[in-house]
């Protein structure tokens, strides 16, 4: 077996950058990304994903650190390593003045795909992306959700066997972001590493398996989304009462608040069975129309792990 | 070289007209009061300078204008991201700036056959200098495309740099004209040596012995070739 058959898809190392305005965006981060993953890469703003991104493809220089693509070192083999990468950025880079059947065999042309068979392999990719009819199109006329399409495309297009997309929905509806969510899963089913960063959190929760949370240039987390999601010891509840109420209704054992609305918020330990609750609000004479969390799961274990960064691993 | 050719009105067109008028104004209207100069009536004495202004700017501005509207909207990322080596890459804008000089050249040498008789001493030579010069000039765009950050940028050096050096580099005078200090300053103009290594090439006779304009010339290309891979690994403008 070689290296490469046993190698992560991404291993970092101490990897550190600081710019030339004295910012430290990176403060040595280690990061493995197992073969075949969907990775999420999770961070408020400024928090150093799209710089880890950048490092790892080559278009930020690193300060420090090391970085492995399927065991590839990019700093023996940079040209190698760029081969098993496909990338898509945050921010549109294509062309505006080029047609997207042109943009994407460019693409493989600059991996060294012959053009008759860089056409091809654009043609296919297109299809893929539902973009076939559009590929004689200027791409500026061409749609958000169809721009962002095309730069999956063009990513694609030399069959890298890492992809890794920088906030891939930002900025777009919810019916293509849906529509994004299912060719992402397509793509990481046909074989294709991901590495996705996202402000989206139930994206994160929907897409990936593993999951970093990245702050102030630091990994904070790192571990499978289930494991992460089991740290949040408390989750918050909104229930709907059949008729509103007026005041934060007594329930045994646990605190209500009253919301605006006339429904109320209960907090439930995880260790404890939702059944307690409903007993509990069955003993208090509450009859309750529906219930949700309050927040996305991984929304609100983001926030604390992010306010509390370095704690005691259990988040409450 | 696509685009080159799909947006032509904006790039073989303009030449086209702009050295015409040269002619018109050079021959019928200003050369004949001028008489001759070098021993060649004043229009056969301006047109190699004239064909070479033509080609040494446009290869300067479509590498300066292809790689700085790739930095502008961020599609230089496509070939940062992938494994092409700076020499590609290089020698990709290089290559579409040659053309567009080239193709240009030849046209502004079409025209001005409607005007003067050239009598092309060395076609070789014509060729040679010509194909080196928008070399070099094509990776003098490429340096300052690199180094720009906005528009303004852009624009400095052929406003401020080329066109001077141009206009003072022996296309409209012999050198041999000019009184001491500004002969010896004139030497310091590495267009003055281009434009004398196509006149002589044309029309078989310059200021300077073609082999000092040669080896210029290949100076130019080598340092601007040096300086362009240095700033493209090292990623000047390109690379945080």
């Amino acid at each position: 077996m070689t290296q490469a058959n046993v190698a992560p898809a991404l291993r970092i190392r101490g990897l550190s950058k600081t710019y030339k305005n004295g910012v430290e965006a990176l403060k040595g981060i280690d990061l493995d990304v197992p073969e075949g993953e969907f990775f999420g890469l999770l961070g408020p703003n400024g928090a150093g994903k799209s710089t880890t991104i950048g490092v790892v493809t080559s278009l930020i220089n690193r300060s420090g650190g090391a970085i492995e693509v399927f065991g590839v070192d990019t700093e023996q083999d940079l040209e190698g390593a760029k081969r098993l990468i496909g990338v898509v950025p945050q921010e549109l880079n294509i062309n505006q003045f080029e047609q997207p059947l042109q943009i994407v065999a460019q693409q493989a042309g600059y991996y060294g795909v012959p053009w008759r068979e860089a056409r091809e392999r654009a043609g296919e990719c297109l299809r893929w992306m539902g973009l076939w009819d559009k590929r004689g199109v200027m791409a500026r006329s061409l749609s958000g959700g169809m721009k962002r399409r095309l730069m999956i495309a063009r990513a694609l297009v030399h069959g890298p066997r890492l992809l890794i997309l920088d906030e891939p929905t930002a900025g777009v509806d919810i019916e293509i972001r849906r529509a994004t969510w299912d060719l992402l899963q397509e793509i990481n089913a046909a074989g294709t590493t991901i590495i996705l960063t996202t402000h989206y959190l139930e994206e994160a929760e929907a897409l990936c398996r593993r999951i970093a949370i990245i702050d102030g240039g630091c990994i904070v987390q790192d571990t499978d989304t289930r494991s992460l999601l089991a740290q949040l010891a408390i989750e918050t509840f909104v229930l709907d009462p059949h008729e509103p109420l007026a005041a934060a209704p007594p329930i045994d054992g646990y605190e209500a608040r009253l919301r605006d609305d006339g429904s109320f918020e209960v907090e439930v330990a995880r260790s404890s069975s939702i059944n307690e609750l409903f007993s509990a609000l069955d003993g208090a004479g509450i009859q309750v129309r529906s219930m949700r969390n309050k927040a996305n799961r991984l929304e609100e274990l983001f926030l604390r792990l992010v306010d509390n960064a370095g704690g005691d691993g259990v988040v409450s | 070289m696509q685009r080159v050719l799909r947006i032509w009105p904006q790039t073989l067109l303009p030449p086209v007209i702009t050295t015409s008028l040269y002619f018109v104004i050079f021959g019928p209207v200003l050369g004949e009061r001028i008489g001759e100069m070098e021993g060649f009536n004043y229009l056969q004495f301006v047109t190699p300078g004239l064909i070479m202004m033509a080609v040494l700017t446009n290869s300067y501005q479509n590498v300066v204008s292809s790689l700085f509207g790739a930095k502008f909207q961020s599609h230089i990322e496509e070939m940062l991201v992938s494994p092409m080596s700076a020499h590609a890459i290089l020698l990709g804008f290089a290559i579409g700036g040659v053309f567009r000089g080239l193709v240009i050249g030849a046209i502004v040498a079409a025209v001005s056959v409607a005007f003067v008789d050239l009598p092309i001493a060395h076609p070789l030579w014509t060729i040679l200098v010509g194909v080196a010069t928008s070399i070099a000039f094509a990776f003098g765009g490429f340096i300052n495309a690199m180094v720009a950050r906005n528009f303004d940028d852009v624009s400095i050096v052929p406003t401020f740099v080329l066109t001077p050096l141009t206009m003072l580099g022996g296309v409209f005078y012999s050198v041999e004209l000019l009184g001491e200090p500004w002969r010896t300053v004139s030497y310091c103009n590495p267009i003055l040596y281009m434009v004398n290594a196509f006149r002589h090439s044309i029309l078989g006779s310059s200021d300077l012995p073609i082999s000092v304009a040669g080896g210029v010339l290949g100076l130019f290309i080598v340092g601007f070739y040096t300086v362009a891979i240095i700033m493209l690994r090292r990623g000047v403008g390109i690379r945080s």
